[in-house]
């Protein structure tokens, strides 16, 4: 029984943890008040340029790096429609999806060798292993913490330093004000331009590196549409954890666990239709994404940044 | 010398069909630097794709194909985003629609006259896409709760329902173990004009008629635009705000049930796999880039229909990936979104810093 609980919670840790880049990338982005869609196209990219430096060049870093790149200039993209032209929100992270999973599907089918039809799905690059570290990893439970590959290791430290920088530092603060009321902070002499540019852009190379992790280490290798709507359900993880990086393991550890179940429950050949264990994950999101509006609208708690999805123009009286 | 956006009082009309026109360029000149890059001559693709697209009779019936589609879920989304209502679910609203007009057409057609088995197998298609699409209307208008997630959701379970039910239950079981079901009763099937070409094309042409009367002619359509405008001052009229987001809604999910009904009937004549290819999200860039007026969708969606056939083409005759059709699709909404900056604001020069006060002042 233990040891089936310690292989579902190593396969939670192991599903969430994109979700976590992801959910903590974005909500930095909406915290500087941008609400950006463009996640699920942005770890397309990630995934599939991480996985095509890392099948050429069998270097982790430079994959990783490559991913963060690729989050960096398309979050550029949707900073620059919406901070500067001030674009509807929606729409340019919409645009920045479409494209996104677009080009991803281009560069899946031409960055391969000549010999696999210059395709990427199938071939087999350098991929993230666990971590084996005497004695801890033999406990059940904690091993299922500790055997694993350095990205999972990078959430436990990023959680908490994202959420020190957030409410403990004087640059959280600023961003935090931008998020709430950009006029004010203007006035404080917080620039807002800049720090809007900044957290999109940051926000963007984390989701990334979500998205890397799951061609890296999740599911190496590159499949076309290999993220399965993890974009979207970030975004609905951002409202769950109400825009604070340390509820952002709850959700990621709900719907990693759901992963997980289902996988058991696969292998274990029950009689309940693929279909339906795979319908699970976006019927929670919605059953979830419910029951957070419902619970705000009752506790009259709102944990979503003020001036979300509002364009800033200085002039504006 | 110092430079100011100002709110132009009225949309420019010259930006306004300027913009898509120039995006449209746009998008085609950064995709062919990507081509260049990846050894393609951008030129002879571009040819190879309008070839493919327009090029011949035949070409322009497979054009027409997957613009029927297209126009219908982009009427759908149009009318849904100019509520404000991003509904980015027209994909899951198709499969849905498909999905019942395949259940009336093989399971209810022995108790439906002949005559008119069409006509309820696609009412059953609008039926099955405007529930899908009410579904997320009413959890926004009584719970708020956020629409682009609820409906962007519900596309993937519908997709799954619909391989459940044709590797399933449905499966035809003459069908070798093909993953599909039972063909239909011919009764059931839309009648095709030129090739593939289905008279779809009636039903997307007369509903962006009848949307555009609806929407600039009646009483109707004028409280949905002071909706879409602002909600806080449509209250103040007394119009009945969630009311009438909740029936535009389940008129924009129809459209796009309609399009999987039409999918269905006239071209694989029974669920299966590979009913859409995406439509639904496609739809997005077509309302956006006829900026949502309900005609313009009907050419724009010719011209996205092109880009998706001659994309197939370019990867028959060389090989380049078809999903190039794609890219120049994702990446027609950038110019488009800056430049629609242009068509509310107009930059303003100002030469001394003083008239740059009395500017800043009186705007």
């Amino acid at each position: 029984m233990i040891g089936l609980i310690s292989s579902i919670l190593t396969i939670t840790l192991r599903a969430g943890t994109s979700l976590v880049y992801a959910t903590i990338g974005e909500i930095f982005t909406e915290r500087g008040g941008i609400l950006n869609l463009g996640l699920e196209g942005i770890m397309l990219m990630g995934a599939v340029t991480s996985f095509a430096v890392s099948y050429y060049t069998h270097s982790l870093p430079l994959a990783l790096l490559a991913a963060v790149l690729v989050g960096a200039a398309l979050s550029a993209i949707h900073a620059f429609l919406t901070i500067t032209m001030r674009a509807n929100q929606v729409v340019s992270g919409l645009s920045i999806t479409l494209f996104g999973s677009g080009f991803a599907s281009f560069l899946g089918q031409r960055l391969g060798p000549a010999t696999n039809n210059h395709r990427l799905v199938g071939l087999v690059g350098a991929k993230f292993e666990s971590f084996r570290i005497p004695v801890l990893s033999d406990i059940p439970i904690v091993q299922s913490i500790v055997s694993q590959d350095i990205l999972t290791w990078g959430i436990y430290l990023l959680i908490p330093l994202a959420w020190f920088y957030l409410y403990r530092t004087r640059a959280g603060l600023s961003l935090r004000a931008v998020g709430e009321n950009p006029q004010t902070a203007d006035a404080m002499g917080v620039d807002v331009f800049r720090l809007k540019y900044a957290y999109t852009i940051s926000g963007g190379m984390l989701v990334a590196l979500g998205g890397a992790h799951l061609s890296l280490s999740y599911t190496p290798g590159w499949s076309e549409n290999i993220t399965g709507g993890r974009g979207w359900i970030v975004i609905a993880l951002v409202i769950f954890s109400m825009w604070n990086p340390a509820r952002a393991i709850w959700g990621a550890l709900l719907f990693g666990g759901i992963n997980a179940v289902q996988f058991r429950l696969q292998a274990s050949g029950t009689n309940i239709p693929a279909g339906f264990l795979n319908m699970l994950p976006y019927i929670m999101t919605i059953v979830v994404l419910v029951l957070i509006t419902w619970w705000e609208a009752l506790s009259k708690k709102v944990g979503a940044p003020a001036a979300l999805g509002q364009a800033y123009m200085r002039e504006d009286k | 010398m110092k430079f100011y956006f100002e709110k132009r009082k009225a949309l420019s009309v010259k930006a306004v069909v300027l913009v898509p026109v120039v995006s449209f360029v746009v998008s085609l000149l950064l995709t062919a630097v990507i081509l260049f890059i990846f050894g393609a001559n951008p030129l002879a693709t571009y040819a190879a794709m309008f070839g493919g697209a327009f090029g011949s009779g035949r070409a322009f019936t497979e054009t027409l194909v997957k613009a029927i589609p297209l126009m219908l879920t982009g009427l759908g989304v149009a009318l849904a985003f100019k509520m404000r209502f991003w509904n980015i679910g027209a994909e899951g609203q198709l499969a849905m629609g498909g999905i019942s007009a395949a259940a009336v057409a093989l399971f209810a057609s022995p108790w439906i006259p002949k005559v008119i088995l069409l006509p309820a197998v696609l009412a059953g298609a609008c039926l099955a896409g405007a529930l899908w699409a009410g579904i997320p209307a009413l959890l926004k208008t009584s719970l708020k709760v956020d629409e682009t997630l609820t409906t962007l959701m519900m596309n993937y379970v519908a997709i799954l329902i619909s391989e459940t039910l044709y590797y399933g239950p449905w499966r035809d079981p003459n069908g070798f173990g093909f993953p599909g079901t039972a063909p239909f009763p011919e009764a059931a099937w839309l009648p095709r004009f030129a090739g593939r070409a289905h008279i779809g094309l009636v039903f997307g042409v007369i509903l962006a008629v009848a949307l555009w009367i609806v929407l600039d002619r009646t009483r109707w359509g004028f409280e949905l635009k002071i909706i879409g405008n602002s909600q806080a001052s449509a209250r103040y009229l007394g119009i009945s705000v969630e009311r009438n987001i909740v029936m535009a809604i389940l008129l924009s999910g129809a459209a796009s049930g309609l399009a999987g009904g039409c999918e269905v009937t006239a071209i694989s004549h029974r669920l299966q796999q590979g009913m859409s290819l995406g439509y639904g999200y496609t739809a997005i860039i077509v309302a956006w880039m006829a900026q949502l007026n309900p005609i313009a969708v009907v050419f724009v969606s010719l011209l996205m229909a092109g880009l998706l056939v001659g994309g197939d083409q370019v990867q028959m005759m060389m090989g380049l990936p078809a999903a190039m059709g794609l890219v120049i699709q994702g990446m027609i909404l950038f110019p488009m979104l800056a430049g629609s900056f242009f068509t509310e604001y107009h930059i303003k020069v100002v030469r001394s810093p003083k008239a740059a006060v009395a500017a800043g002042g009186a705007a």
